[in-house]
């Protein structure tokens, strides 16, 4: 099965940039799971986010993410796991899960 | 027919649980089980089968793959195939095959983190213990609708999360036997706080309770003391429950309960447990729950009860869980060792956050009581029972009401 491991943080944290050492911790992450990650991104601070929205045809774009929240989704990773288990164990050495927390959600599959 | 409804309580978990390893789905498992059962009622008029644990699995599977054929999602042809597998190989048909018993998986997939508490429970008597939705309605006051419901809601996330069928491994399964012993305890308390009047399937739940520890106890590889543990707090618990409750639905304080009533196998057993507990290393909260309870069952008389040793157990939880339930509890120990005017500033200390709690008022009411402060014990058993809900305590606070009056 596959996962999406969503990472949500306060972004405030990131605000002057990413410590070096956590980014270290991410690697070795990356390195760890290579096989079970199918992909994986960080994203830029909800600043940077647009919202866009369709209403009677009629296309609105609106600054910002749809809601506030304490913590933001940060970044996240696709990954290929036997079981819910699996998944929770990859999820709880994401380094973003002592600050924050990561939501493990199953990808839908259409047949 | 008696015959039947044993080998249902005794079988239904473990068939089941051998099911669902086979056909890896729950619900089809559930129903091809329930439909050997009923198959049994026709079948078995002239004596059960000389292997009835057999008899049942092997009808089970049979329908299930009569069901399976019927299917034609690809998802579920592929099981077909498992089983057929399973058909050539020989082991399938011999109703006297032994049935794998996977009540171990079965139980930490009905109690995994991922699955809301009350979906744990209501889980857990369904497959394992075998309570139809109905039972478990009524053991918990709640609509049949609501329980299926949470069934319903369960058994989609299991498959759709991918919640697997096994045993967690071995760095995972101290915190996930935390949550399947919270489910056990959870169930006996539900069933422990019914009172008179309330429906039998409530009071067996401490039964039903009881039960699962043992079978967890026989099934983990490794003896596990906490689990002991929790066994015997219910065994001591449960040993008192025909004198905690008056003909009339008033509730028996300890203190008067008519100690020749208690059940004494059941002390004796508890006993024993906490005892090699305690022996084996460092405790957790059950094991000094269940020497609190045992050195209340062991006292011959309640002026007997060992309050100093009671009360510095409590201390001891207290440092394990800070919470101002068991500050409380302490400090009732303590104004038994030592008198109620020791206690009470510790109970006046608790009053931020014990407020609205109508035990924390009970207990000051008792304790102004018993120094003399009449007035206030009054109106502090008054604030107690405008909080209290239980009917059976509303009762007991009424009583030391009036006796205050006189």
């Amino acid at each position: 099965m596959q996962y999406l491991l969503l990472i949500y943080e306060n972004e405030k944290r990131f605000a002057t940039g990413y410590d070096p050492a956590e980014m270290k911790e991410y690697m070795a992450f990356g390195e760890t799971y290579g096989k079970a990650i199918k992909g994986g991104n960080a994203l830029r601070a909800t600043t940077t986010a647009t919202t866009v929205r369709v209403r009677d045809g009629k296309r609105l774009t609106t600054d910002g993410p749809f809601a506030e929240t304490k913590e933001q989704l940060g970044g996240f990773y696709l990954v290929e796991a036997n079981n819910l288990d699996d998944a929770i164990e990859m999820a709880g050495k994401i380094p973003g899960a002592r600050f924050g927390c990561v939501e493990v959600r199953p990808i839908e599959t259409f047949s | 027919m008696s015959e039947l409804e044993d080998v249902f309580r005794t079988e239904w978990g473990r068939i089941l649980s051998a099911l669902i390893q086979t056909l890896g789905d729950f619900d089809l498992a559930e129903e091809v089980l329930q439909e050997a059962f009923s198959s049994a009622v026709v079948q078995w008029t002239t004596g059960a089968p000389r292997n009835p644990r057999g008899w049942l699995y092997a009808t089970a599977k049979h329908r299930a793959i009569d069901i399976i054929r019927r299917r034609t999602n690809f998802a579920e042809k592929q099981t077909e195939l498992v089983i057929r597998e399973e058909c050539r190989t020989g082991n399938f048909i011999e109703e006297d095959s032994a049935v794998p018993d996977e009540r171990l998986r079965l139980i930490f997939t009905c109690c995994h983190p991922a699955l809301p508490a009350e979906a744990q429970i209501a889980l857990t008597l369904r497959t394992l213990c075998g309570l139809t939705t109905e039972e478990i309605a009524h053991a918990f006051l709640l609509p049949t609708a609501t329980i299926a419901q949470r069934l319903v809601r369960a058994k989609t996330k299991i498959r759709k999360a991918g919640i697997p069928y096994r045993v967690p491994s071995a760095p995972d399964v101290s915190e996930r036997l935390a949550v399947v012993m919270a489910v056990v305890y959870l169930v006996f308390n539900e069933g422990y706080s019914a009172a008179l009047g309330d429906t039998l399937v409530r009071q067996e739940l401490c039964a039903e309770a009881i039960r699962l520890a043992r079978l967890l106890q026989a099934l983990l590889p490794e003896p596990e003391p906490e689990l002991d543990a929790l066994l015997a707090l219910m065994l001591l618990h449960d040993s008192r429950r025909s004198a905690r409750v008056q003909a009339n639905g008033e509730l028996v304080l300890l203190a008067e309960q008519d100690r020749t009533r208690w059940n004494r196998a059941q002390i004796e057993e508890g006993c024993a447990l906490v005892q090699s507990v305690f022996q084996r290393g460092p405790v957790g909260a059950y094991a000094i729950e269940a020497a609190i309870a045992a050195l209340h069952a062991s006292a011959p008389r309640a002026e007997e009860t060992d309050w100093r040793q009671i009360s510095v157990l409590y201390g001891r939880l207290f440092a394990l869980h800070r919470s101002p339930v068991v500050a409380l509890n302490h400090a009732v120990a303590l104004s038994m060792a030592k008198g109620p005017e020791a206690a009470l500033p510790l109970v006046d200390a608790l009053q931020s956050s014990l407020e609205d709690y109508h035990l924390w008022h009970a207990t000051r009411a008792d304790l102004l009581r018993r120094i003399g402060r009449t007035a206030e014990a009054v109106s502090a058993y008054q604030r107690a029972l405008e909080l209290a809900q239980n009917e059976v305590e509303r009762k007991f606070l009424n009583r030391r009401l009036e006796e205050l009056a006189f």
